[in-house]
């Protein structure tokens, strides 16, 4: 029984304020709700939360659609949290998985329509593989100049979001137009589509977002290769004093950390999307951020925080329609979570609880390497 | 000076660190109009603190504070400096980017129309009150091109810009040549013939003797007792300060040296800004001696530590171990080849904090066998990175609860020990120790000075480098100095004598 | 040789189509300029003092909703001049407010300064997409109107030299107008006010400034706020100056290019309008090039790149120039570190 007691007490310890700032958001937000409520055709309701909320969990696991459309929003949604989560672990903000994303989606659209007819054992697996070949360029990028000039990955990957929203567009639009439609858009994906796995929607995706988790939490914990990440990522200079080459580690970590999130957008286009067309836009981005921030940056964390936010985001829709409450309100709820998480202190003042660390220590990393320039000394 | 009513009473003074650290414990301090008197006490006594809470920026648990007889409240340096007090920090307040009137006036400003400064009222105003202390200073030179002599004056000149009455000087001797020292207790004894009380805090014995008037010495928080110069000695003053027989110099014993192990040859490089600041270096270090390099900080001592660890690339010149060139290898390189070093800054270089000690203690040696194996290498061994941090735990005395424990909860001396710990190992051929002992308490100053010499009768080849003049005279076998990024003097131990080395640390050979 | 040749006729008809094309240029330049210029004004501000918001962007885009919003409220109470004018001053109060809660976080709770930043930007995307949905479109109406830019008399606009340079900065809505003036007061105070001295001290060495009495926090909470109202502005320029509508996310990543043209000006007010300057060219670029085509070889190529390099060139030039610029000119040195006075009970 004790033992039991130990654990759920290690649990609590980790987990406390995560859930408490999800919880704090989401009153939070209910007063937002109410609020506004007043600017509405149908003026103050001050029940309209619970309604809201109601519908929002029958919408995330109300039923076995609902479920599977939990699992199939959160699929992007683990693999986003574990690139977001890994740039962490380096001292790295990777604000680029949007981008990223649809740089995966385009690549796995691209070549999988080019491998529609080719047996489905050989062309899924090769577009799921050009898409995180697209994101991992994509990513190589922003931590090249940052290991090598200094430019702050916040900024650099924010301009190539932009960029390459601008840029698939036309590519698109000029270069990989499929010809027999009325719009703009890459071809059919034939055989190159994931299969689905269990009832109307769970794909193929699912089950190798939970296979990354785990691939992840090996690196960072059994591998030298993931000291070196997490060592960069708190004392940038006792790495280069053990010998490690935060140069070559800065890069390695942006380029998976694109590379994962190309496949996000991989699996989301082979298995959900079937095609891509300008106008795709990817909450995936801010998403990640939240649930790399709720998860503690650790990839078991990051499972159980995008299943919750993939629930959020799967029965919101449900919610607009039942009680019109705008499906932004998501959005509101995961910048009040980052701000509960960001700002710990206001939750354990709330709750009077005391937390084993503050939220993630290499965060101070990321700052510190705002505005500065290449290591002293020209070492690598 | 003699028994008028001091100007100055602390009675009774608390105060409690939320870490547990009882700083101050009921001391009484008593300072007498015109009078210098020295706070003595090892690093960690809480004379900080005490000054500190003088000065208003901590908050005492309990106690008073009297200034001329009346009771007072300081909430913060502004009521501080109101009240006539002013301090001169250990390290510099001074913003390295303005210049020095910007320094001197900020805070307390002359301006027209409100808002816009002038700043030619203020720098005519500095020159005449450094002229009135007997030292030239030009107003409009911004502060980080002033040596560390000149800065502290201008810390000087802040305090009695603001009419200081009682000036606190917080360790002024920590990073001056003998000369600036006597320069600077030039300074402090025209300020006391102007009227000005003044408050010494320093760990060094012989300075206290020569300049104070009063010592008090504290003790863990407590004030241990309280003499005239003439009244005591050196001795004494270290055991009052210890709490035991305290032996001041450490038994070097006899060194065997062997043939040449480090050759440093004509090396140059430039610091972070791009200045030239190792100037054609020459040195050797036999193995089985201890080659220490004196010199004031800030003479390129740094770099020429980060050029030998392979964390600076030189501009020219070659490095050598034992015949193999390592002027351009890398760290993990020169490690493999017998090199170990204890940099200078162990927050920034030497510890990963977040840590756990087995981490640590693994650090510099984290991708090689036992530590890590497996598929090409990148699988770590959990269990011997745990052996091998209890083994050194308990060879280096290592006060921690468990291995697991974070690296950064540990005291200053503990950490320090880490660091040693792990780089001290039996087969080194070359050791490399930057300022080991600074911010240490004596107890493992005295420890780290006996591992330094065992390594050297275990035949390594060791360089010190310290700011820490008696350090460097009291371990060393062969002493040089370090001035402008060039070596100006070598010297036998039984020649170096405090007087030849601190000129030469503080003119570089030049005569003046 | 025939090479040789095409790159001079190139060359030439370059600076042919710049020469007839410029005059028109400037002021274009300028109203682009204009929310990258304010928004490097508040990122100089802030990280003068020594913290560092990322969440320009998301104040701007704030500011922006709020402005639109305050207008087309009272758009049919109090008519179209006045309802603008306090949809100005609404998204200046909204700009300054969002300041507070950034110092707030950054100085008091001092949460990690970029997620704070972060986090204010995800909220801005959330807040005005939630209320946009929920109170504008269901409205059906249109715009709030925009303000009628000022125009200067035909004589001095046609001065040789002088005159498109005054059209430039004075043919624009009063916001555009104000940067000018707003650069030179700030350049003016930051180097040669008691202010602009304890600000500086603050931002490089916030311990030296409180051992001489200055309160660090107030100085930090002060200028954050200020600067943020700036951001403000910036906001209210892009509904009610520029556009006189409002769409999601309509800032797109200026918040973040000001970041760079502050990084750019060495974190002073005059660099600052340099670097928005150079970006708003870049933008700029674009937009000219649809209007008035070049003739010839270089129109031929300059037709066919298409639109969409033209409009992802501001944002690849940011890269490129924060790669080049970044490492050679140092911040203020307490930048982006909380201070924390020690020892306070």
């Amino acid at each position: 029984m004790s033992r039991l007691r130990r654990a759920a007490g290690r649990i609590w310890r980790v987990a406390s304020i995560p859930l408490l700032a999800i919880i704090l958001a989401f009153i939070v937000a209910a007063v937002v709700i109410v609020v506004s409520s007043v600017f509405t055709s149908t003026g103050l309701d001050v029940f309209l939360p619970l309604g809201a909320y109601g519908s929002l969990l029958a919408g995330a696991f109300g039923s076995g659609t609902g479920i599977s459309n939990t699992l199939v929003a959160a699929a992007p949604l683990i693999l986003g949290g574990l690139a977001v989560g890994l740039g962490f672990k380096a001292g790295l903000f990777n604000i680029g998985v949007a981008g990223q994303f649809l740089v995966g989606a385009f690549a796995a659209a691209v070549v999988g329509a080019r491998l529609a007819g080719a047996p489905g054992v050989i062309a899924a697996p090769v577009a799921l593989i050009a898409g995180a070949l697209g994101g991992a360029a994509f990513g190589f990028i922003p931590g090249f100049l940052k290991a090598r000039t200094g430019a702050h990955e916040v900024v650099t990957t924010i301009m190539l979001n932009n960029a390459a929203v601008l840029l698939l567009t036309w590519a698109v639009n000029d270069l990989v137009r499929a010809p027999g439609f009325s719009f703009p858009r890459t071809g059919d994906l034939g055989h190159s589509a994931l299969p689905i796995l269990l009832g109307r929607n769970v794909h193929l995706g699912i089950p190798i977002a939970v296979l990354a988790v785990f691939s992840v939490r090996w690196l960072l914990d059994r591998t030298t290769n993931g000291f070196e990440i997490r060592t960069v990522g708190q004392n940038p200079n006792a790495a280069r004093y053990a010998g490690m080459r935060p140069i070559f580690i800065t890069t390695l970590t942006m380029t998976l950390s694109g590379l994962l999130a190309g496949v996000a957008g991989a699996i989301q286009m082979l298995g959900v999307i079937g095609f891509y067309a300008p106008g795709i836009t990817a909450s995936v981005g801010f998403d990640s951020i939240a649930v790399a921030l709720l998860g503690r940056s650790d990839p078991i964390g990051i499972l159980f925080a995008a299943i919750l936010f993939g629930a959020f985001r799967a029965g919101a829709p449900l919610m607009q329609i039942e009680t019109s409450v705008p499906v932004e309100i998501i959005d509101i709820i995961q910048a009040l979570v980052i701000l509960f998480l960001a700002a710990d202190l206001i939750v354990r003042r709330v709750f009077r609880v005391r937390a084993a660390k503050p939220v993630i220590s290499e965060l101070a990393t990321v700052t510190r390497t705002w505005a500065g320039g290449a290591p002293p000394g020209g070492g690598a | 000076m003699t028994d008028q009513p001091p100007v100055l009473e602390m009675r009774g003074i608390m105060k409690l660190f939320p870490t547990g650290t009882l700083a101050n414990d009921a001391i009484d301090l008593a300072l007498r109009p015109g009078e210098i008197h020295a706070l003595l006490g090892e690093n960690g006594a809480g004379k900080s603190t005490l000054m500190n809470i003088l000065y208003g920026l901590v908050t005492p648990d309990a106690g008073e504070i009297r200034i001329d007889g009346q009771p007072v409240t300081i909430h913060d340096p502004a009521d501080a400096i109101a009240r006539g007090i002013g301090m001169v920090h250990q390290h510099f307040m001074l913003v390295p980017v303005l210049s020095v009137a910007e320094n001197v006036v900020l805070g307390d400003e002359i301006v027209r129309a409100g808002q816009i400064l002038d700043l030619g009222e203020g720098a005519r105003r500095i020159k005449l009150l450094a002229q009135k202390l007997g030292f030239e200073i030009d107003p409009s030179t911004r502060v980080d091109q002033l040596s560390v002599g000149q800065q502290q004056r201008v810390e000087i000149l802040k305090a009695i810009y603001r009419n200081a009455r009682i000036l606190v000087l917080d360790e002024p001797t920590a990073v001056l040549t003998p000369q600036e020292t006597r320069e600077i207790f030039e300074v402090l004894r025209r300020l006391r013939g102007e009227g000005a009380s003044i408050i010494f805090i320093s760990h060094k014995l012989d300075e206290v003797l020569e300049i104070a008037d009063r010592i008090t010495v504290i003790r863990r928080g407590k004030v241990v007792g309280s003499r005239r110069p003439s009244e005591t000695n050196e001795n004494e003053l270290a055991e009052l300060m210890v709490g035991r027989a305290v032996s001041l110099r450490v038994d070097r014993g006899r060194s065997h040296p062997g043939e040449a192990m480090l050759e440093v040859r004509g090396l140059r490089a430039r610091n972070d800004r791009g200045h030239d600041v190792l100037q054609g270096v020459d040195l050797s270090v036999r193995a089985g001696e201890i080659l220490g390099i004196a010199g004031v900080a800030g003479n390129g001592q740094e770099e020429l530590v980060e050029a030998l660890i392979g964390l600076r690339k030189p501009t020219a010149g070659t490095i050598r171990l034992a015949g193999h060139d390592l002027t351009h290898a890398l760290v993990d390189e020169r490690r493999d080849r017998g090199m170990a070093f204890v940099p200078a800054d162990r927050h920034k270089y030497g510890l990963v904090l977040t840590y756990p000690l087995d981490d640590n203690l693994a650090l510099t040696r984290y991708g090689d066998p036992p530590f890590a194996g497996g598929f090409a290498g990148i699988i770590r061994n959990f269990k011997a990175i745990t052996a091998n941090a209890i083994r050194l735990m308990k060879e280096f005395d290592i006060r921690a609860p468990d291995p697991k424990t974070p690296a950064g909860t540990l005291s200053g001396g503990n950490q320090q020990k880490v660091v040693v710990a792990r780089e001290f190992r039996h087969d080194l051929r070359l050791l490399v120790l930057d300022q080991p002992t600074r911010g240490l308490d004596v107890g493992s100053i005295e420890f780290i000075h006996k591992q330094v010499i065992g390594r050297r009768d275990d035949g390594a080849a060791v360089l010190l480098i310290s700011a820490e003049l008696d350090e460097v005279l009291d371990l060393s076998d062969r002493v040089l100095v370090m001035f402008r990024g060039q070596i100006v003097g070598t010297f036998p131990a039984e020649e170096a004598q405090r007087e030849k080395v601190g000129l030469l640390m503080a003119t570089g050979g030049a005569r003046a | 040789m025939d090479a040789v040749g095409t790159v001079f006729r190139l060359i030439w008809e370059l600076g042919v189509y710049l020469y007839t094309v410029v005059p028109d240029l400037l002021p274009i330049i300028l109203a682009l300029a204009t929310p990258l210029a304010l928004g490097a004004l508040c990122g100089v501000l802030n990280e003068r003092s020594g913290v560092v918001n990322i969440g320009i962007e998301g104040i701007m885009l704030m500011a922006a909703f709020f402005g639109y919003l305050t207008g087309f409220a009272l758009h049919d109470a109090v008519g179209s001049g006045v309802s603008i004018a306090l949809g100005i001053l609404a998204a200046v109060f909204v700009g300054a407010l969002l300041g507070l809660v950034h110092a707030w976080l950054t100085v008091s709770v001092r949460a990690d300064q970029i997620i704070a930043g972060t986090m204010m930007n995800i909220a801005a995307f959330g807040v005005t997409g939630y209320l946009n949905r929920l109170i504008i479109t269901p409205s059906g109406r249109g715009g709030a109107g925009v303000i009628a830019p000022f125009h200067l008399p035909d004589a001095i606009a046609n001065l040789p030299f002088v005159g498109p340079i005054l059209v430039m900065f004075l043919d624009q809505g009063p916001i555009a107008m104000s940067v000018l003036f707003i650069v030179i007061a700030l350049q003016f105070a930051l180097f040669r006010t008691r202010w602009g001295l304890r600000t500086r001290a603050v931002g490089e060495h916030p311990k030296a400034a409180d051992t001489v009495g200055i309160d660090v926090y107030r100085q930090r909470y002060l200028n954050v706020i200020f600067g943020c109202a700036l951001a403000g502005l910036a906001g209210a320029f892009l509904t009610l100056e520029s556009t006189g509508s409002f769409q999601n996310g309509m800032t797109n990543g200026r918040g973040f290019i000001a970041l760079a043209a502050m990084i750019f000006g060495r974190w002073t007010p005059i660099g600052a309008l340099a670097g928005a300057l150079l970006f708003g060219t870049a933008t700029a670029l674009g937009v000219v090039v649809s209007i008035r085509i070049p003739e010839g070889d270089l129109g031929d190529i300059m037709r066919s790149i298409p639109s969409y390099w033209y409009a992802a060139l501001p944002y690849l030039m940011t890269i490129v120039i924060l790669a080049g610029v970044v490492g050679r000119s140092t911040p203020p040195a307490a930048d982006g570190v909380p201070y924390v006075k020690e020892g306070k009970g």
